[in-house]
């Protein structure tokens, strides 16, 4: 597992140098670009319609069409992911591709408001051997002007890594926020039999094993920096935490008696807070990422599990059943002071803390179902954002804080979903053997 | 001495008699000192009634040790029947000092899987300080929790999960 892991990396790593021939700016950017065309902290976003017509051909090679086909759609599949568009059907489209040009001059825009498309994307590509050269644009297509314009090499297995590219940058302009293209989600799959911990690209694409324990593989949890993976497996009849490296063979294991769960890095920090019970009582430990652990956090007869860090790193959410059941309480760990958040319903569990700060995604139990609802931090709400499908569980925000990947049995087998954080366009996220559970979206990735 | 030697001898016949109808996979020990081969016998003989014993052992382990306590849902308090299984299995334990166990706290598939952890250890946690309070060391009982993730039965329906809500024991 490990050694084809760092075959893959260093594959990876002289992809990336070639991809990073990109020639960047076909334009220069223009000092009018602050305009903000959506707004990632609006609760419920406008869509924004979208053209995105088959890419053109910029060599006269045959054979070609089932690329510019693949490379459109491919395009089309990851802006529409984030669920800030609304994909104009090619069908309406009034332009002749035969005609139409990549760049704004040769663009007739009226062809594309009169469709109701606000943006525009262009593609062209040529491909000589192994090496493809693609430009991409996007338009503005009422003030009928260039917002991001692009051309990149690379090679033709690159396309699916220069599409994400692209489409960072135009998230990054559209938005004002970085995007979530070079992120991954970790997720616990049964595709061999038993629990291990796989990772797929953020659109569920690429999933790979990432441990070969053999035996239960539990709550992966990414350190910030998304180098380090924490979780619990039960190697050698002991419930144990595991901190390992992503990419190279390393780590630290933690084995003591009870139970060993639940790990959650404090953001920004090589430290992380876990439940663990081999003083009696599961309660919220602080651990220092070569494993050793630091204090206590919590300190209570009841059951202590599930801590989940505010963005600043000054307060933790967590499940506590002091009160009787199962509840969320919130601890701010300077002032010491705990309280607690979630009064609705006998069951709740699986705090997320948004990373805008705001918001607790977590699972509440109503009539008999887990759902997964969204609390603000000050105790507004509930809002329930899943409901009559199945059982809903293990919520887990995207690193912007636009989406959220949750397990569900709507469909029999446990599998892996994602919404936008409204709780709109429900989706699966991918397709695999045995049943999928506990997803953790990672943060951005470097080299990616 | 030759006391011991006519014992030996006489062993010796008996056995090869023994060996040759019993079974043929060892070749009768022709000329070898009588004492040795009867030690060796002995050995076996005293092998024999270990396994016998050891047999008997499983036998009481199995009833006594394989028996699971059952809880309520969310619930890690012992029951009256559950405490009548620890007392037993006390008792057997205090026959048994050189054995420990691992105490397995496991649960119903409903609800959520970390929390079901903490709810399998401290189901764990409820046995193991029983047995300790009816003075057996709690060196010799470490507990685990393995929350919703062995059930013992399978299914999705009432029966299974009353008979997943368990602690179960195991030798170390």
């Amino acid at each position: 597992m490990i050694s084809i892991g760092c075959k893959n990396l260093s594959r990876s790593h002289l992809s990336i140098i070639f991809v990073l021939f990109v020639t960047l700016v076909v334009y220069a950017n223009r000092p009018c670009q602050a305009r903000v065309y959506i707004d990632i902290n609006a609760p419920y976003l406008r869509k924004i319609p979208t053209a995105v017509p088959i890419f053109k051909e910029m060599a006269a090679e045959q054979g070609d069409a089932q690329l510019s086909q693949m490379f459109s759609n491919f395009l089309t599949e990851t802006i529409a992911f984030t669920g800030f568009f609304k994909i104009v059907d090619r069908e309406s489209f009034l332009e002749d591709p035969k005609e139409a040009g990549l760049t704004g001059r040769t663009i007739n825009f009226k062809n594309w408001t009169d469709v109701g498309a606000e943006l525009l994307i262009k593609g062209g590509f040529k491909h000589e051997g192994d090496v493809l050269k693609v430009e991409l644009r996007l338009f503005d297509t009422f003030g009928g002007r260039l917002i991001v314009g692009r051309r990149y090499t690379g090679r033709l297995k690159d396309h699916r890594r220069i599409i994400h590219r692209f489409c960072s940058e135009v998230i990054l302009r559209l938005t004002g926020h970085p995007g979530i293209f070079n992120t991954r989600i970790a997720f616990v799959s049964t595709t061999t039999g038993p629990k291990e911990i796989y990772i797929a690209d953020f659109d569920g694409h690429n999933p790979r094993q990432f441990t070969n324990t053999g035996t239960i593989t539990l709550f992966p949890a990414w350190s910030s920096d998304g180098r380090w993976l924490a979780y619990t497996d039960y190697k050698h009849k002991r419930s144990g935490l595991y901190i390992r490296h992503i990419k190279e063979k390393r780590g630290t294991a933690v084995k003591l008696e009870g139970s060993c769960i639940t790990p959650a890095w404090i953001p920004g920090k090589f430290a992380l807070a876990a439940s663990l019970s081999y003083q009696g009582n599961p309660m919220i430990y602080l651990l220092s990422g070569n494993g050793k652990i630091m204090r206590k956090l919590t300190r209570h007869w009841g059951i202590d599990v599930a801590p989940a860090w505010s963005p600043d790193g000054k307060e933790f959410a967590f499940v506590s059943d002091r009160s009787g059941s199962p509840q969320i309480f919130i601890k701010n760990v300077e002032e010491g002071i705990v309280r607690r958040l979630t009064y609705k319903g006998n069951y709740n569990t699986s705090p997320q803390w948004s990373p805008r700060g705001n918001h607790i995604a977590y699972v509440g139990l109503k009539n008999g179902h887990f759902d997964i609802y969204l609390i603000g931090v000050d105790g507004s709400g509930p809002i329930q954002l899943t409901r009559d499908a199945g059982n809903n569980e293990s919520p887990t925000w995207s690193p912007d804080g636009t989406l959220i990947a949750f397990s569900s049995t709507r469909e029999g087998p446990s599998r892996i979903y994602v919404m936008n954080a409204n709780g709109t366009d429900q989706r699966r996220l991918l397709l695999l053997e045995g049943e999928q559970t506990n997803p953790s979206w990672s943060p951005r990735l470097a080299g990616n | 001495m030759t006391n011991r030697f006519w014992r030996g001898l006489a062993i010796l016949f008996v056995i090869t008699g023994l060996v040759f109808t019993t079974s043929c996979a060892k070749r009768p020990v022709k000329s070898e000192p009588g004492v040795t081969t009867a030690e060796q016998e002995a050995q076996k003989a005293l092998e024999e009634q270990r396994l016998r014993e050891e047999r008997l052992r499983q036998v009481a382990r199995e009833s006594v040790l394989n028996q699971d306590i059952h809880f309520q849902f969310d619930k890690s308090r012992l029951l009256p029947n559950a405490k009548e299984i620890l007392r037993d299995k006390a008792k057997w334990l205090r026959a048994h000092p050189d054995v420990s166990v691992i105490i397995e706290g496991h649960c119903d598939e409903r609800g959520t899987n970390e929390y079901n952890m903490g709810l399998g250890d401290r189901r764990a946690r409820s046995a193991q300080s029983f047995l300790v309070d009816l003075g057996i060391g709690r060196a010799r009982l470490t507990t685990i929790s393995y929350g919703e993730e062995k059930p013992a039965d399978p299914r999705h329906n009432e029966r299974a999960w009353t008979k997943n809500r368990r602690a179960h024991f195991a030798i170390d």
